[in-house]
C-alpha cells in the first residue's frame, strides 16, 4: 500500500494517509471539520451529522468522521450544501438545547459551534418537557435537559472504560440517556470514573466538586502523574488560587489515553484538606505515646520551627547511632515519593546513618513477586507492558481484582476481551472482571500452587509445552516433571475445588495461545507461600514460552504509584539502586567511590524484620517517611507494641496519620501536587511529574528535608533541584543510565535504558533472560499458616476497594470518595449470612486470635462461602488488627490474604 | 461468560416453569442474547410489567449488561416498566389513524378516565397510552386493549367499549 494517496480538499491537492478518514485527513492538512460526537479514541459513531462534507460526484453528503479517503476524491468541507446541512443540524440541536442553556462554565461545544456558524436560535419548536436534574451521585451532576444525544458518554462508558452503564432510553422524541435499567446515576452500577463527564460536549454531565471555581477561565493546568495506584495515569491538575479544583486525564498519554478512575479524577481534596501538617511538631515533654489515643493527637505536640525540629532530629539520630551503632536505626521510605526522594532516602540511610535498614511498602505488597522474578528471570519487574493486552490472544488474571486496584489496566483488559482476546479469571472472589471473562476458575483460598501445577500437568501430558523454548532458553526443566506428576486434574479438583474439565480447558487455551499473558496481584504475593505462588506462575510461563515476546509475559501489577521506582532506587535492605546487591564487595566499592564514604557490608532488615528487631530491642530509632505501618502492618496490636518500644521516632508525612501521632518529631511534607520528580509505573515507565501548587504553611518537599537533616549530621547533600538528584541516581543505576529529565519530557521511557541512544523496552527478556537462562523452580502445594477450625471457622481475605487506597489517609480526606464509600463493609456470602442470621447493614464483630473489629456486613456472592473479605483502609476498624504476621520465608511478606476468624452478630 | 456457582440460582425471581421455558427458548438460538425479547415478554406476562430485578436477572442469564436489556426493552411500547392497569388501552396515533380521527378519541378517553397519556386510573382498571402504527390502517382509527384490536373508533364507540370492560369486572 502506498504511503500516501492524492486527493483534493477544498480545491487544493493534498497527499494524505490512505487509512485516514476524511476528518483525519482534513485535520492533518490544517482544516478543522466541526463535530459533536467524534472521539479519536474510539471507532467513529457518525452520529451527530455535523461533520457532513460534500464529495464530488456523490448524491448525498458524507460524514467526514466515518468515511475513509479514496485516491482522487474531491472533497469540499465548506460547500454551500455542506454548510447549509451543518447549520440545519445544529439548529435542530438548538431546539432541545437553546443558546444559554449551559452556564456552569465547563464550556459547551454545541453553543460554541452555533455561534461560530452565526446561529442565534432555532426555527424548530423547543421540546415541551425535559428531564429533571439527577444529583444522586456525589461527584457527577446529570442534567439531561442539556443533553444533545451525541452518545459520546455511551461510547466513553462502553467502549473506552467498558463499564456498560450508560444506554439509550426509549425512542423518537422521548429518547434520553439512561443508567442501567433507567436508575438514578447514584443508584446504578456506575463506578464514578467520570469518563462520561470528560466526553460530554455540553454540561449535561459535569463534575459536582468545587463547581463554583472548577471552570474558571483563569484556571491553570499542570500535567503530572496520578498519586494513587501503579498504573501511572497522566493527569492535568486544574488550579485556581493555589487550589486544585478539577482533574482531567491527559489524552496524549500512552498510559491512560486520557482515561481516569474515580480516585484519579475525584480523589484530590486531600491536597488542601485542613488536616494537612503545616508546621513541624515536637512531642511535649513527659507526654507518653499512648496519650495520642485520647482526644486530639495534636495536643500531644507543640509546634516548632524547622531549625529546632531539624536540629533535634539530627541530634537524636546521631546520638542513637553513637550509642547503639548504625544498625540500631531503621528507615521506612515511601512508594508515594518520587524516584529522586527514594534515592536520597536510601542514600541517607546508607551514607549518613550507616545502615542498610531501609525498606518500603514493597515488603507488604509484591516482595515475593520480585524475589521470584529476580531468582528465576533476573529482573523483578513486570516483563511486559499493560497496553500489550491488545496483542494477547489469551489473558490470565490471577489473584488480582484489577478493576478495583488498577482500574485503567482493567479497562484495557476489558477492551481487549471485547475485541476478541480470551480473558481467564482465576480468583476465589467473584470480582468484576468475571463479568467480562470467558472462563472463571474459583479456587479455594490458598490453593494456588496446586492449581498452577495442575495446569502444567495437563500441558505436559498433552504436549502443549514449547520444547524449543525450554531447550534454548531455560534450565531446571528436568526437575519440573517429577513435581508436576503429582498434580493430575482430578487431584487438583479435590484440593482447589476447580472442576477438572475447566482446568483442562484453561491449560489448553494457555498452551495453544500464540501470545498469552499472565497478570497477577496480591492475591498471589501476600501469602506465606507467596514466593512459591509466583515461581509457579513463572514455571507456567516458561513451560509454554509465553515470555519475551509482545503480548506475553509475567506481570505483577504494582500497587502504589512509585513502588516500582522506590525498589529501583534501592529503598530496599539488600540492594543498592538498580538491584545491585549490598553484599557484593565489588558493587559496594563502586558505591563507596560514588558516595565518598565506607558503606555497611551487612544487608539490612526488611520492614517486617524491623518490627521483630524493635520487639527484641535491637532497633532503637526509626525514621518513617510517608508511611502508616500502624494501619498497614499485619497484626497491628503486635506492631504497635513493637513500635512503642522504640526510644525515638521521627515521622515525615502530609498528615498526622495513625503512626505519626506516636512519633517524637513530626515533619510536615509536601504532597505529589506540590513537587516535581519522576515516578516509575508498573510498566517500568519513568514519567516526569510537575509541581502544580505551593505546599501549605511551612510544609516542604521530602527531598529538601532529608538533605537538611543530612547536612546537620555532617554529610552535605547540596542539590540545586530534583533534576540534579536524578542525574546522580541515573549515573549509579544501570537500568536508568540513559534517562534524563530532557528525555522524559514527553511520554516517559520504559527501563532498561542503558544509554542516551536507548529508547527503553516495552517488554523484557527478548532474546535472553536478564540472568541468562530462565530458571524452573517447581514447588509443591503447602497450606496457609492458620487454617480455619471450630473456633475460627472463616477464612479472612483482605484488600482494597475501588474508592479507597492504602491506609485511607488521602482517599478518606477526599470528599467525593468518602461520600461514595463512607464506611467499612465486611463482605460475607449469603449462605453464611443466613446461618449467622445476618443481613446487609447489620453490625457484625469479626474476631481472630489477634484482635477484633466491629463493622457493617455486606451480604454478597462476590465472596466465596466460608470466606469473608475486609478492606484495610479503615483505621477505626482496621482489618490488620485481625491479620496474621506469619511471613513468607524468602520475601518476608506477611500472609494478608489468609487467616482464620469467626463472625458474630454485634449488639 | 463465566457462570457463577451462586447461592441464588439464575432467574430466581421467576416461577420454576417460567425459568425452564426461558432456558428452553435461549437454547433455540445460536447466541444467548437472541433470546432477549421473548424472555422480556415472559417476564412481563408473569409480573405484569418489567421489574428492575427481572431485567437484571435476565441480563445476568443472557450475559448482557442491565443497560443493554433496558435499551432494548424501552424501545418497545408493548413493554412496561411500571405496574399498569387491568386493561391497557393503546390508541394508534400514526398516520392513517390520525387522519381518520384518532386524536378526538384520545382526548375523549383522557377526559373520561381522568388521566394523561401513560397514566393509570386510580382504581387500577385502565392505563391509557398512544402508540405508533399497530398495522390496523384498514380499520383506522384503531386501538388495542390488552393486545385485542378494536377498529373504527369514535368517542362514543370508545365509551361503549370502556363501559363493557368496566362491567366485566
Amino acid at each position: 500500500m502506498a504511503d500516501t494517496i492524492g486527493l483534493t480538499l477544498n480545491g487544493r491537492s493534498q497527499e494524505v494517509a490512505p487509512a485516514a478518514t476524511i476528518w483525519q485527513a482534513a485535520r492533518a492538512v490544517g482544516l478543522e471539520v466541526p463535530t459533536l460526537c467524534y472521539d479519536s479514541r474510539v471507532a467513529p459513531a457518525g452520529n451527530c451529522r455535523v461533520c457532513m462534507v460534500e464529495v464530488a460526484g456523490e448524491r448525498v453528503l458524507a460524514p467526514a468522521c466515518a468515511r475513509q479517503v479514496q485516491p482522487g476524491m474531491v472533497i469540499e468541507t465548506q460547500s454551500p450544501k455542506a454548510v447549509a446541512a451543518r447549520r440545519m443540524v445544529v439548529e435542530l440541536y438548538l431546539a432541545d438545547h437553546p443558546l444559554g442553556t449551559c452556564g456552569v462554565g465547563k464550556g459547551c461545544e454545541l453553543e460554541a459551534l452555533a455561534r461560530r456558524l452565526g446561529l442565534r436560535g432555532s426555527r424548530f419548536p423547543a421540546r415541551s418537557s425535559a428531564p429533571k436534574p439527577d444529583l444522586s451521585s456525589p461527584v457527577i451532576a446529570v442534567d439531561l435537559s442539556k443533553c444533545i444525544l451525541c452518545r459520546r458518554c455511551i461510547s466513553a462508558c462502553s467502549d473506552l472504560q467498558v463499564n456498560n452503564v450508560i444506554g439509550l432510553d426509549a425512542r423518537g422524541f422521548s429518547t434520553t440517556i439512561s443508567f442501567d435499567t433507567n436508575l438514578a446515576m447514584g443508584r446504578s452500577t456506575c463506578v464514578s470514573c467520570g469518563e462520561c463527564v470528560s466526553a460530554c460536549p455540553t454540561e449535561a454531565l459535569v463534575e459536582r466538586l468545587h463547581q463554583d471555581v472548577a471552570f474558571r477561565p483563569d484556571a491553570r493546568k499542570t500535567r503530572t502523574v496520578c498519586p494513587y495506584c501503579g498504573v501511572g495515569c497522566n493527569v492535568e491538575l486544574h488550579v485556581v488560587d493555589n487550589r486544585v479544583v478539577r482533574v482531567t486525564g491527559t489524552r496524549e498519554s500512552a498510559v491512560n489515553l486520557g482515561k481516569l478512575c474515580v480516585k484519579g479524577r475525584f480523589g484530590y481534596d486531600f491536597i488542601q484538606h485542613p488536616d494537612r501538617l503545616t508546621r513541624a511538631l515536637i512531642r511535649r515533654p513527659g507526654v507518653p505515646r499512648e496519650a495520642a489515643d485520647q482526644g486530639d493527637p495534636r495536643d500531644c505536640f507543640r509546634e516548632a520551627s524547622w531549625d529546632e525540629a531539624l536540629d533535634l532530629v539530627a541530634a537524636r539520630l546521631g546520638g542513637l547511632k553513637a550509642r547503639y551503632g548504625p544498625d540500631a536505626l531503621g528507615v521506612v521510605s515511601s512508594a508515594k515519593c518520587p524516584n529522586e526522594e527514594n534515592y536520597l532516602i536510601q542514600k541517607f540511610a546508607r551514607v549518613v546513618l550507616g545502615t542498610n535498614n531501609v525498606d518500603h511498602c514493597i515488603r507488604l505488597c509484591h516482595a515475593s513477586s520480585v524475589a521470584a522474578l529476580i531468582y528465576a528471570l533476573g529482573s523483578g519487574a513486570m516483563t511486559n507492558s499493560s497496553f500489550e493486552v491488545y496483542s494477547s490472544d489469551v489473558i490470565i488474571v490471577m489473584g488480582s481484582n484489577t478493576t478495583e486496584n488498577h482500574p485503567i489496566i482493567s479497562s484495557h483488559m476489558r477492551q481487549a476481551a471485547k475485541r476478541g482476546a480470551t480473558l481467564i479469571v482465576i480468583d476465589p472472589r467473584r470480582i468484576e472482571l468475571v463479568n467480562h471473562a470467558h472462563i472463571w476458575l474459583r479456587q479455594r483460598p490458598g490453593t494456588d500452587v496446586a492449581l498452577l501445577n495442575g495446569l502444567m500437568h495437563v500441558i505436559l501430558k498433552e504436549g502443549l509445552h514449547d520444547e524449543a523454548f525450554i531447550r534454548g532458553r531455560t534450565e531446571g526443566f528436568e526437575q519440573l516433571g517429577p513435581v508436576i506428576e503429582a498434580y493430575p486434574p482430578e487431584r487438583v479438583e479435590a484440593i482447589t475445588g476447580v472442576p477438572a474439565a475447566d482446568l483442562v480447558r484453561v491449560a489448553r487455551l494457555y498452551g495453544r495461545a500464540k501470545a498469552a499473558a499472565i497478570y497477577w496481584g496480591m492475591g498471589m504475593s501476600q501469602h506465606t507461600t507467596g514466593t512459591d505462588n509466583c515461581l509457579s506462575l513463572i514455571n507456567l510461563g516458561l513451560l509454554c514460552g509465553h515470555v519475551g515476546r509482545e503480548g506475553t509475559g509475567l506481570n505483577p501489577l504494582r500497587g502504589q504509584n512509585n513502588v516500582q521506582g522506590a525498589g529501583d532506587m534501592g529503598a530496599i535492605p539488600d540492594n543498592y539502586p538498580g538491584y545491585q546487591p549490598v553484599e557484593d564487595p565489588g558493587t559496594r566499592e563502586k558505591f563507596e567511590r560514588a558516595w565518598g564514604v565506607p558503606l555497611n557490608p551487612r544487608r539490612g532488615l526488611t520492614i517486617t524484620e524491623m518490627m521483630e528487631a524493635m520487639r527484641q530491642g535491637g532497633l532503637r530509632g526509626m525514621y518513617i517517611v510517608g508511611e502508616n505501618p500502624l494501619v498497614s502492618e499485619a497484626n497491628i496490636a503486635h506492631a504497635r507494641a513493637a513500635l512503642f518500644r522504640l526510644e525515638w521516632i521521627v515521622a515525615q508525612d502530609i498528615f498526622l496519620n495513625e503512626t505519626a501521632r506516636y512519633a517524637d518529631v513530626v515533619l510536615p511534607a509536601a504532597c505529589f501536587a506540590e513537587k516535581g520528580g519522576t515516578y516509575t509505573n508498573t510498566d517500568r515507565r519513568v514519567q516526569l511529574a510537575r509541581q502544580a501548587v505551593e505546599p501549605p504553611g511551612e510544609a516542604r518537599a521530602d527531598w529538601e528535608i532529608i538533605c537538611d537533616v543530612a547536612v546537620r549530621m555532617g554529610y552535605p547533600m547540596p542539590y540545586e533541584d530534583l533534576a540534579e538528584v536524578f542525574a546522580e541516581a541515573a549515573a549509579v543505576t544501570p537500568i536508568y543510565a540513559g534517562l534524563s529529565y530532557a528525555r522524559l519530557q514527553g511520554e516517559g521511557l520504559q527501563w532498561p535504558c542503558a544509554d542516551a541512544t536507548s529508547v527503553g523496552a516495552p517488554f523484557l527478556h527478548k532474546e535472553r533472560f536478564t540472568r541468562g537462562l530462565g530458571r524452573f523452580v517447581p514447588c509443591h502445594q503447602r497450606p496457609p499458616r492458620e487454617l480455619p477450625d471450630d473456633d475460627f471457622p472463616f477464612v479472612l481475605n483482605t484488600g482494597r476497594v475501588l474508592e479507597h487506597w492504602h491506609t485511607g489517609s488521602m482517599t478518606r480526606r477526599s470528599h467525593g470518595l468518602d461520600a461514595l464509600y463512607p464506611e467499612l463493609l465486611v463482605s460475607i456470602h449469603p449462605l453464611d449470612a443466613d446461618e449467622l442470621r445476618v443481613r446487609s447493614g447489620d453490625r457484625v464483630q469479626v474476631v481472630s486470635r489477634r484482635g477484633r473489629i466491629t463493622a457493617r456486613a455486606e451480604v454478597t456472592e462476590q465472596t466465596p462461602k466460608g470466606s469473608i473479605f475486609i478492606p484495610f483502609h479503615f483505621a477505626e476498624a482496621a482489618a490488620n488488627l485481625l491479620t496474621i504476621d506469619a511471613l513468607d520465608p524468602v520475601a518476608k511478606i506477611p500472609e494478608y490474604k489468609f487467616c482464620a476468624v469467626r463472625v458474630e452478630r454485634a449488639a | 461468560m463465566g457462570v457463577a456457582p451462586a447461592a441464588t440460582p439464575p432467574l430466581a425471581g421467576f416461577r420454576p416453569e417460567t425459568r425452564e421455558f426461558m432456558a428452553q427458548i435461549v437454547s433455540r438460538y445460536p447466541t444467548r442474547r437472541a433470546g432477549l425479547l421473548p424472555l422480556l415478554s415472559l417476564a412481563q406476562e408473569e409480573h405484569g410489567y418489567l421489574t428492575v430485578e427481572a431485567m437484571e436477572q435476565i441480563a445476568a442469564f443472557l450475559g448482557l449488561s442491565p443497560t443493554e436489556v433496558y435499551e432494548t426493552a424501552s424501545f418497545y411500547t408493548l413493554l412496561h416498566f411500571r405496574p399498569i392497569g387491568e386493561h391497557l388501552v393503546q390508541v394508534c396515533t400514526n398516520l392513517s389513524c390520525a387522519l381518520l380521527g384518532a386524536r378526538p378519541v384520545v382526548e375523549h378517553l383522557k377526559q373520561r378516565l381522568g388521566v394523561r397519556e401513560g397514566e393509570t386510573t386510580a382504581d387500577g382498571l385502565f392505563t391509557l397510552e398512544t402508540v405508533e402504527c399497530i398495522a390496523a390502517c384498514g380499520g383506522a382509527p384503531a386501538l388495542q386493549v390488552n393486545g385485542r384490536y378494536y377498529e373504527r373508533m369514535t368517542p362514543s364507540a370508545a365509551d361503549a367499549l370502556l363501559d363493557r370492560l368496566a362491567g366485566e369486572r
